[in-house]
């Protein structure tokens, strides 16, 4: 089926005008009573054993509920089940400037700032590493002690006869690549509130409510329970609107666990904002990345092997950095078929902010060094640069040589279309000195397919409830960030049930109402939660048109839903439903309209009686007709990446392998003042392969937004 | 430091407020009027995140005292929507999705609304000019270009309007 109705159209994110009018809330826009609020005392050293804390004249001033310090929740966590490195409030010892040490809550800002002041820590400053390279040779004065070499995590993968390619080879570059450190800058500072319900059966402190500005509100209810010792159902974590991710809110940021234990000690709600300079601290950000490149080519543009040596400057804790390690090998392997691959990479501690994931995670500057490095070869062979990338594309279905299972593949197209685009052929080579065209190709996963904590559970569910007012309730664990989530739901499950938009509530990324989600990170939540709300729609469907097709007279598969009506498949070419508007639709719900539940049910089966079987239902009657029949119309999906799509068996394995890659082709046209090295982009086409675009509007911005957070990184 | 009672007006509504003299405007409104339209993204006027229009003309709340706004008439996004509906350039930065996660919309919306109260029909050029201060990191801007043409076309047609409830 292709003719959607609501599927592919150009539409209005569903919380657009929460946005536009302000009236829509972040986390920092939520007061409770009795709210506190919180603020960070940090290191102003890079590495240093804390010799003592003393935090009683700050607690003596007037306004200051609590101080918090380590001793208050010294478990540790992390991101990721390897690297439970982190304590929310330093224990013993800071590693960067910014490190969290104690946490002041008080009745306002002022006042926590001022107690920040009184708060007296003694430091035995140690000797810090701040080039990742030298930080390798460390012997003594280690970022942690169980980290020798200051080295978070190696890993050396040969896929095929590396040295057999590059014998094999007519042409070899070799070079280092050097990318900066990139912090993704959302515009909204980190927010998050916790608050302590009193258990109404012992009157104590009971269960924990947190309002988080996070992509992953399923990991903080977990760390959190990991952290402050109570059990995840004792755990509530809500997000509300969150203004912007691209990944430095997909893991477990330390105001998110500090604001609990503060609340918890202060037995008070507590809020914790970071200011901007906070943000840059806390940071998660791309690593700055050291590669060193060798590809071999033969001289009709093949690639016959690729060696890298990448070295990522990790900051002073692990996050994520042993999967953005992984993905800068893994997807090195798979946007070209290279049979031939040598990885050595190396994620190591510095005292400096941790770097974490951010848009393109890991993948962003090996593929960089990558495409630079094809430029130069083809050039060498004398070959078009758009030209080889063609002669080396993968032939789908195919699985790579490090394992990773492509089914679609999109990149010839965008290359063709880049290539025409921006009249390629005609121009490049001709825009006068100092001016030119570049082209560069790119993949990404459409989500991880191992979950952080490999399980086998599905990695999106979604529920539906459906009420005799018609009104669709979808639940999804999935987080909008403002990247569409929600609206993609509600497309999704009202193109299915062909019903309206206007029907369709979403409630999203509550842990007490919604169904468990990963999180939004590596690009899965329209592939995943969008198929599992499908399923839990279809589920529903199917419901209403058994209920339906009894009414009718006719089979279940014989019904076609769409334009807020069901109606026999047979009439659906004559249908007014389809033709005219949905004036069925409109003529049928007026039937309905304006009466509560069980005069509607009275009046319709009263129609229904008058009339006795009929080619078409509004969709208020078919559900009306469904509830009778179950009782009850919910359905819920889910959606777990096939066992085959999780790659390969060797260590490191997991990360990399995707259900589907998609995959862009981009075009630039740079000059550069040969005087002063100023670079001006004039324009930029960029092709993705996304498959269905569900929604144009958001799609595109996915797409603009990203080529100029990429132009920031490029030109800065 | 004491308070002082202060008499603001904001959105054509008198509120007097006790507060320090050191309060800055976005606190005030942000905290004391519930008026949490107006975002805090970088507390030293880098972002427009703040962005409201103090007697039309658009002002960083952020860098700007409270006291120092008595007398004078004091815009926010909040008093931006016409009669409950979403005004023309409200419903067109959702149309064209010239908002994605939306923290930056409040503040662009205040300035472009100044830009099109002094220039009805800008150029490309001064469209960009006017929206230099004020930082999105979701769209690439190119969305809001789109979305201000579009609401200076529904604003002339009146267009069954996009913003007028009444029809």
């Amino acid at each position: 089926m292709t003719d959607f109705s609501i599927i592919g159209k150009r539409i209005a994110m569903v919380d657009a005008a929460g946005k536009t009018t302000g009236a829509g809330k972040y986390t920092d826009d939520l007061c409770v009573p009795g709210m506190l609020v919180g603020r960070i005392l940090h290191s102003p050293y890079p590495h240093a054993q804390i010799k003592s804390i003393d935090t009683s004249r700050a607690e003596k001033l007037e306004g200051v509920v609590a101080v918090a310090i380590g001793k208050d929740a010294p478990n540790t966590y992390g991101i990721l089940p390897v690297g439970h490195d982190e304590h929310a409030l330093a224990l013993d010892k800071v590693r960067y400037v910014g490190d969290n040490v104690a946490c002041v809550a008080a009745v306002d800002e002022a006042t926590a700032d001022r107690a920040l002041e009184l708060i007296e820590v003694e430091y035995e400053v140690l000797p810090a590493y701040f080039d990742p390279e030298e930080s390798m040779r460390a012997e003594t004065d280690l970022i942690h002690d169980n980290k020798p070499h200051n080295l978070e995590k190696d890993y050396h993968h040969v896929f095929g006869d590396p040295e057999k390619g590059f014998a094999d080879a007519d042409c070899v570059a070799e070079a280092r690549f050097i990318a900066g450190e990139v912090t993704h800058a959302a515009m909204e500072p980190h927010s998050t509130l916790a608050s302590f319900e009193i258990d109404s059966q012992t009157g104590k402190p009971g269960r924990l409510i947190v309002w988080s500005s996070t992509q992953v509100p399923y990991y903080l209810q977990h760390k959190l329970s990991l952290v402050l010792e109570m059990p995840m159902a004792q755990i509530r974590v809500i997000k509300p609107l969150v203004g912007g991710g691209f990944g430095g809110k997909s893991e477990v940021i330390p105001l998110e666990i500090i604001a609990a234990i503060a609340a918890r000690k202060a037995r008070a709600p507590v809020k914790i904002t970071y200011t901007r300079e906070e943000v840059f601290w806390a940071h998660r950000g791309r690593p700055r990345t050291l590669i060193d490149l060798k590809t071999g080519v033969r001289k009709d543009g093949s690639i016959t092997a690729v060696k890298a040596r990448v070295v990522q400057d990790g900051g002073a804790y692990c996050s994520y950095g042993v999967v953005t390690i992984l993905y800068s090998g893994a997807l090195l392997g798979a946007l070209y078929d290279i049979p031939n691959i040598q990885y050595d990479g190396y994620r190591v501690l510095t005292n400096k902010p941790a770097c974490g994931a951010m848009r393109g995670h890991g993948t962003v500057n090996v593929r960089f060094a990558f495409e630079s490095q094809l430029d130069e070869l083809a050039a060498r062979i004398n070959l078009d640069p758009a030209e080889i990338r063609r002669r080396n594309l993968l032939q789908p279905p195919c699985v790579t040589v490090n394992g990773l299972r492509v089914q679609s593949y999109g990149l010839p197209e965008c290359i063709e279309k880049t290539v025409e685009r921006s009249g390629w052929k005609d121009r490049k080579g001709k825009l006068g000195k100092g001016r030119g065209l570049g082209i560069a190709c790119s993949h990404y996963v459409s989500g991880a397919a191992n979950s952080i904590i490999r399980s086998d559970m599905p990695h999106s569910t979604v529920n539906i409830k459906i009420d005799r007012d018609g009104g669709v309730v979808v639940y999804t664990g999935a987080s909008e960030i403002g990247q569409g989530s929600d609206t993609m739901t509600a497309q999704v499950a009202a193109e299915t049930l062909g019903c309206s938009l206007g029907r369709i509530r979403i409630v999203a990324a509550d842990t007490d109402l919604t169904p468990i989600d990963i999180g939004s990170y590596s690009s899965r939540v329209t592939f995943m939660a969008g198929n599992a709300t499908l399923r839990a729609a279809a589920e529903v469907k199917k419901q209403i048109a058994s209920a339906a097709a009894r009414k009718m007279g006719c089979g279940a598969d014989e019904l076609v839903f769409r334009d807020d009506a069901v109606f026999r498949k047979s009439l659906a070419g004559e249908s007014p439903a389809t033709t005219q508007d949905g004036r069925v639709a409109q003529q049928l719900a007026s039937v309905s309209g304006h009466v509560d539940g069980q005069i509607l049910r009275g009046s319709l089966q009263q129609k229904r009686k008058d009339e006795g079987p009929k080619d078409s239902m509004s969709f208020e009657e078919a559900v009306v007709a469904a509830i009778d029949f179950h009782g009850t119309l919910t359905g819920t999906g889910s959606y777990t990446p096939p066992a085959e799509a999780r790659g390969g068996r060797h260590k490191g394995g997991g990360v990399g392998p995707s259900p589907a890659y998609s995959y862009s082709a981009q075009v630039a046209e740079v000059s550069v003042d040969e005087e002063t090295g100023e670079v001006t982009v004039h324009k930029v086409w960029a092709a993705h392969d996304c498959g269905r675009a569900l929604n144009p509007v958001s799609v595109e911005g996915q797409i603009i937004g990203s080529v100029w957070m990429g132009m920031g990184q490029a030109l800065t | 430091m004491k308070k002082q009672l202060i008499e603001l007006r904001v959105n054509g509504r008198r509120h007097e407020l006790a507060l320090e003299p050191s309060t800055l405007l976005l606190d005030a409104l942000r905290l004391d009027l519930q008026l949490t339209g107006s975002k805090r993204g970088c507390e030293d006027s880098s972002c427009g995140s703040c962005t409201v229009q103090v007697d039309g003309i658009p002002m960083l709340s952020c860098t700007i005292l409270a006291a120092s706004c008595e007398g004078q008439e004091i815009t926010t996004i909040e008093g931006v929507s016409e009669h409950g509906s979403l005004a023309a350039i409200q419903k067109a930065y959702g149309d064209w999705g010239g908002a994605q996660c939306g923290f930056c919309t409040p503040g662009f919306i205040m300035t472009v609304k100044h830009l099109l109260a002094v220039n009805p029909e800008p150029t490309d050029e001064e469209i960009r000019s006017a929206l230099s201060g004020n930082l999105c990191r979701c769209t690439g801007y190119n969305q809001m270009y789109q979305a201000i043409k579009a609401a200076i076309v529904a604003e002339q047609k009146g267009v069954e309007s996009l913003s007028s409830p009444v029809r």
